[in-house]
């Protein structure tokens, strides 16, 4: 079984989106390690990139924070390298088209193989531009991770029936499609994979977590865990392990 | 040039977000049908010549020509265009086609402003809502033209983040849509961004190089021997070479903004010191670090502020096809002093690179070779800041 398959095993999973290097990359490593001991099932490494045109503000200024830190993707998979001596919580990095391009696609995706990183998800990446990382991805294991809309609508078929790892379930705008929505959109997907289903949608609460994992497989938190990070400083992996706790606890709740 | 999915060479493509692939799949579908539509056509070409004041002049430079002692030169007067540039010509046809496919409501990016005062016009004309997204930064340098957008009766929204100009002020509009598909059009303003705006805004600039080709071959009987147009994402100069692509007498020369110069960090000239990348929905050459984060760059003009290419221009610079040279500020500056005090005709900051270049190029041309520059804007919006360049405070 894949290393991302196991985060889908226990219950619904609780994915933590962390931007890598926001404040620090010591303070981003210790997070992590927060995440993982306290209920994460799978994390989401954010690489920051200058010009993240499909974030919101918040994850925008916490990409600009960890650039202005002088973070690299170089510093960054020696981060996740260290990790892995010891954390075995499934990884995967979200990050631009242009980070992936410009360092290479068979180096980048060589080094993921290498630091145990299980899947790639690029938002700037549609199911039409694939072939520019999939070849490489096959070759080296690391699963392409495809992202379904709420407005994707006739495309869902065509791109479930190709899903690797995780299907990222993503809308507009927090709030922007109900319930009755995503539970059909869900059960369009099902119709052609049985691959699991996370709902990333400017999730912010435990009971709002609760009430979108009753619908699909799992969830991703973004921006309040970026919050979290920006408010408490040298506190933060306390406070992100509170939050993943409380979330994780009431997806549990579900079972 | 382009294949069903809107490549040019490596080039173009759609790196979109998910969200934003059903909107461009539906444009494309809109374009097809109505880019051979007869009556679109006929109602696009009226909106040119009787609202935009299409054709535009080509006006044998006289005084230039003598003055520089080579090449005959000819000033191809996008800049006599209703709103002053040639964007008006991009944003009529995107305009049009988004009120046939039923949309209410425009979007836009500017750096100078040009761009945006050219939506805002053709959304008042057709009725329709119009909102700006402009770098903050460009909203003081280009404070007349966000008057005239308001005046206009648009929403100008400044953009404070990253850099807080042109390609900040993309990024804004591009997630705005992601907000507002159903009723909104991006009316996108260059050659650029994903498939199938780079190809759509190519056929409706490609007005001017179709003119271009028609006068010159009534005024002198021949085609030119290079046609040169200044470059940022490239929609002037692509609508200006694409009826000579296939004549290879023609020189084809885009001039880029180098700003400070190629060797410092403070350039926009991104076919000169860029590299291959993947942003704002397309591949092509773009100003970045060794890691891919997208470089901060620099000129003095607003509208050429931009840190990529459009794909086509990638691709014509990949085949040799065209060329393009870096053009300094200081240069840019000496052509619009001088293209106003020699010809009487005052030039955007953004044509006066185009102008510097053919100021080298000129004289070292033989007397019977004949010369095209596309003025593609009017430079009254550029005094107050050319006046400070100079040092000389004047006030708006």
């Amino acid at each position: 079984m894949s290393n991302i398959r196991k985060a889908f095993e226990n219950g619904k999973a609780c994915i933590p989106f962390i931007t890598c290097g926001d404040p620090s990359l010591s303070a981003t490593e210790k997070i992590i390690r927060a995440a993982a001991e306290n209920g994460a099932d799978l994390i989401e490494l954010g690489i920051p990139f200058s010009d993240p045109t499909a974030e919101g503000p918040v994850i925008q200024a916490s990409n600009i924070r960890a650039l202005d830190k002088g973070v690299t993707t170089d510093k960054i998979f020696e981060m996740v390298r260290s990790l892995r001596r010891d954390v075995s919580v499934p990884m995967v990095f979200m990050t631009y088209a242009n980070v992936i391009f410009s360092y290479g696609a068979e180096r980048f995706i060589s080094a993921c193989e290498e630091i145990g990183i299980d899947g790639l998800l690029v938002p700037d990446l549609p199911f039409e531009e694939k072939e520019e990382f999939l070849p490489v991805c096959r070759d080296k294991g690391v699963a392409l991770l495809s992202v379904i809309a709420s407005n994707s609508s006739d495309r869902t078929a065509m791109i479930a029936k190709e899903a690797e790892g995780f299907i990222c379930i993503t809308a507009p705008e927090a709030g922007s499609c109900t319930g009755k929505e995503l539970v059909s959109l869900i059960a369009e997907i099902r119709k052609h994979t049985d691959v699991p289903c996370a709902i990333s949608a400017g999730i912010t609460t435990a009971e709002q977590a609760a009430a979108m994992s009753a619908l699909s497989d799992g969830v991703i938190t973004d921006s309040e865990i970026i919050r979290i990070i920006e408010k408490q400083n040298a506190d933060a992996p306390r406070f992100v392990a509170e939050y993943i706790r409380e979330t994780k606890t009431s997806l549990s709740a579900l079972e | 040039m382009t294949n069903p999915k809107g490549r040019f060479g490596i080039h173009g493509g759609q790196y979109i977000p998910e969200i934003l692939m059903n909107a461009v799949i539906e444009l494309e579908k809109a374009y097809a049908y109505y880019k051979d539509d007869a009556s679109f056509n006929q109602e696009l070409t009226a909106l040119f010549n009787e609202y935009a004041g299409r054709p535009s002049r080509l006006y044998y430079a006289e005084k230039m020509t003598k003055d520089l002692g080579g090449a005959k030169i000819y000033l191809k007067r996008e800049d006599l265009n209703h709103t002053g540039s040639h964007k008006i010509n991009n944003v009529l046809g995107q305009a049009l086609l988004a009120k046939k496919m039923g949309k209410t409501r425009l979007i836009a990016e500017t750096g100078a402003g040009q761009h945006g005062v050219a939506t805002a016009t053709a959304a008042t004309l057709m009725g329709m809502e119009c909102v700006v997204f402009m770098g903050e930064e460009d909203t003081r340098r280009q404070a007349l033209n966000v008057y005239r957008m308001k005046l206009l009766g648009a929403e100008v929204v400044p953009v404070t983040s990253g850099t807080a100009t042109l390609k900040d002020a993309v990024s804004e509009a591009m997630r705005e849509w992601t907000k507002r598909i159903d009723d909104t059009h991006y009316c996108l303003g260059s050659v650029m961004g994903p498939h199938p705006f780079p190809t759509i805004v190519r056929d409706f600039q490609s007005v001017i190089s179709r003119e271009i080709r028609q006068q010159i071959l009534e005024k002198e009987g021949r085609l030119p021997d290079a046609v040169l147009a200044c470059v940022g994402g490239g929609s002037n100069a692509i609508g200006s070479f694409y009826h000579f692509i296939e004549d290879k007498t023609v020189a084809l020369i885009g001039c880029e903004a180098a700003g400070r110069g190629i060797d410092t960090f403070e350039t926009a000239a991104t076919v000169n010191t860029g590299r291959v990348g993947i942003f704002h929905g397309m591949k092509s050459y773009f100003c970045q670090d060794k890691y891919g984060q997208i470089a901060p760059v620099y000129s003095i003009s607003a509208g050429l502020d931009y840190p990529g290419v459009g794909p086509e221009h990638a691709n014509l610079h990949d085949m040799g096809r065209a060329q393009y040279v870096p053009v300094t500020d200081e240069e840019a500056v000496c052509a619009f002093e001088y293209l106003s005090r020699t010809e009487g005709i005052i030039p955007a900051i953004e044509s006066a690179h185009a102008v510097a270049h053919a100021m080298k190029l000129a004289p070292t041309m033989d007397r019977d070779k004949i010369l095209v520059i596309t003025i593609s804007g009017r430079g009254d919006k550029d005094c107050a800041q050319i006046a400070r360049y100079r040092g000389e405070e004047i006030y708006e």
